[in-house]
């Protein structure tokens, strides 16, 4: 019988799970219409009743109303209509200037340049070496013509948690708006919006074995946004388009089966796997050491290459990723590992392993093993460490 | 579709030949840094009398072409003369290897250049080379030749991207027809102080992109 692939790049994609696969069925076959107003045809109010017990589960989940979750296509379109519909909102009204992080995923980050080239204004809070934002630069960078503060929840790289809670209170005493990526937090780290002063929640259901292609973006009621999709009516007017209805219902049911209990287990498998890759000559974690993403697991390794240690695990049967040079499209470092002080050389070391649903606790011996291996054959061939 | 590396590469990456250090080498060289990414040294042994290299041995900090090309340059290499070993083009590593990704064919010349800097340092040991001289515009576009275009992997010059090349007591000024803020901007310029910087009467590189 051939090996089980281990698969630990559950930040990238994860494995549906089959009852998600279930619950969205007679979206497809049964309940196929389009979600017409009260007054249409049944099969559209019954499809238009499934849209709207969905939005009302999603938005419990973060302490909000349902009309302030709007649903999207995933968590690229989510941050893009946030920052955009915001600047389109409030740049001629109140200002151009937009606060963001260095160490953003790319849809908040390229959002922001692509306004930078519209006129707007963009800066940087710093973050210290574990990722974490400096929240008295922060306070010190918000203008009065700052309109929006985006800054993630969690890392997608190293997995570093923000204090939401924090920043959501400056941008408050401020009068700035905030969004906040919480991509890679959804349903792992809880943020209720009654508690956390934040206008504006990027989620997704790709990460917690939900399907592709559907999103969300919770909008405080009264924050000013302008319609971002042109097209119907659909969504209280903010993104037309045909409600993706089959996807709405999976992911209602995707952040339903995520447990107390399944999630404490990632986390006992997370620091294992740290514990024994920091037994690793020349190893040093990324990212912070507690405020930090159940799941997520990123260390850097001197003197080797991460998409050769990709290759290599591959072949013995691991998915992991890596914040090297080599492995990008841009053929640029990551610019997680730059933006939180650390160099190429240790951009081009990392490995990430996230943990999901599908792992077996058995997985943590093995990727360990397997890397102590891999990094050992790849040192024996590298020009460097070997004086020391 | 599978990996975008040939069996060759991936065998070569497996179980990459010659490589190593050579101890009581007669020649060595790294190009590359850790700073901005891969690098490969490579150690000669050369019979004196014939100046043909009997030993080559090569490391890698790389992705997988980059030990595959280290690997198949220094079987090229091996049992040639010093002057048949210098004309070996980064397309035949590529070649040999069964051809390499368009955006990895810089890893092929970064092995390449390798071979050819160890050579220099054998024959600057050996008192087989000649004066300096300093450096002109062609020395620039003939280095800017192993500067690769990642979207096609052909060099810079033979892409057409070089619409300027400035060189002013030390100072070289290079325009890329290229968008500032294209995919590979931050690549390309990297790539390209790499390879000029090191000219002895260089003292500062300029890349500007104008598309």
């Amino acid at each position: 019988m051939p090996k089980r692939f281990i698969y630990l790049d559950n930040a990238a994609a994860t494995r549906l799970d089959e009852r998600v696969l279930e619950a969205m069925k007679p979206y497809f076959f049964e309940t196929y219409a389009v979600a017409t107003s009260q007054f249409g045809y049944s099969p559209g109010i019954e499809a238009k009743d499934a849209l709207e017990e969905a939005r009302a589960r999603l938005a419990a989940t973060l302490g909000a109303k349902p009309e302030e979750f709007v649903f999207t296509s995933g968590d690229a379109e989510s941050s893009n209509m946030a920052l955009k519909g915001v600047a389109l909102a409030l740049g001629t009204k109140k200002g151009k200037h937009i606060v963001t992080s260095p160490i953003e995923d790319f849809p908040v980050l390229y959002s922001a340049r692509a306004l930078e080239r519209q006129g707007f204004e963009v800066s940087y809070v710093r973050v210290d070496e574990t990722g974490r934002v400096d929240l008295d630069h922060l306070r010190e960078i918000i203008r009065p013509d700052t309109i929006l503060v985006s800054i993630q929840a969690a890392n997608q790289e190293i997995g570093t948690l923000q204090d939401v809670a924090a920043i959501g209170a400056i941008c408050r005493e401020k009068g700035t708006l905030f969004h906040t990526d919480a991509t890679h937090a959804f349903g792992r780290v809880p943020i209720n919006t009654q508690q956390v002063p934040v206008d504006l929640i990027t989620v997704t259901a790709h990460l917690i074995h939900g399907p592709r292609g559907i999103g969300g973006l919770y909008v405080r009621e009264g924050t000013p946004i302008a319609k971002w999709m042109d097209g119907g009516f659909q969504e209280f007017n903010l993104r037309g388009g045909v409600e993706n209805i089959p996807g709405a219902v999976g992911f209602a049911k995707a952040v339903e089966l995520i447990t107390e209990e399944e999630t404490a287990r990632l986390r006992t498998w997370r620091d294992e796997a740290i514990a024994r890759l920091l037994e690793i000559p020349h190893a040093r974690l990324n990212g912070h050491p507690v405020h930090r993403l159940p799941h997520n697991v990123n260390v850097s390794f001197r003197f080797v290459e991460g998409e050769s240690v990709l290759l290599h695990l591959d072949m013995r049967g691991f998915a992991v990723s890596t914040g090297s040079a080599c492995f990008s499209r841009s053929l640029e470092a990551s610019h997680v590992i730059l933006g939180i002080g650390g160099n190429h050389e240790r951009a081009h070391g990392s490995v990430r392993i996230t943990f999901g649903r599908y792992n077996e606790p058995e997985d943590v011996e093995a990727i360990a093993t397997a890397l102590r291996e891999v990094v050992e054959t790849l040192r024996k061939i590298s020009p460097l460490g070997k004086e020391e | 579709m599978p990996l975008p590396y040939s069996d060759i590469v991936m065998e070569h990456f497996r179980n990459p030949r010659n490589v190593g250090r050579i101890e009581d080498a007669d020649a060595k060289a790294v190009e590359g840094s850790p700073a901005c990414g891969d690098m490969v040294a490579v150690y000669l042994k050369v019979d004196e009398a014939t100046h043909r290299i009997e030993d080559v041995k090569f490391e890698s900090y790389g992705c997988a072409s980059n030990i595959a090309t280290g690997s198949i340059i220094t079987e090229l290499a091996k049992g040639k003369t010093l002057e048949e070993a210098k004309q070996i083009t980064w397309q035949q590593a590529s070649e040999a290897l069964g051809g390499l990704p368009p955006i990895k064919a810089h890893c092929s010349v970064l092995a390449v250049d390798g071979l050819r800097a160890a050579i220099q340092n054998y024959e600057e040991k050996h008192g087989l080379i000649k004066e300096r001289v300093p450096t002109t515009e062609e020395e620039i576009r003939r280095r800017l030749k192993h500067v690769m275009n990642p979207m096609v992997g052909l060099d810079l010059v033979r892409t057409k991207l070089v619409r300027e090349i400035r060189l002013e007591n030390g100072q070289v000024r290079i325009v890329i027809d290229l968008p500032p803020d294209h995919q590979f901007a931050s690549n390309i310029r990297e790539e390209i102080r790499e390879k000029i910087e090191p000219l002895w009467d260089v003292e500062s590189v300029e890349v500007e992109f104008t598309g």
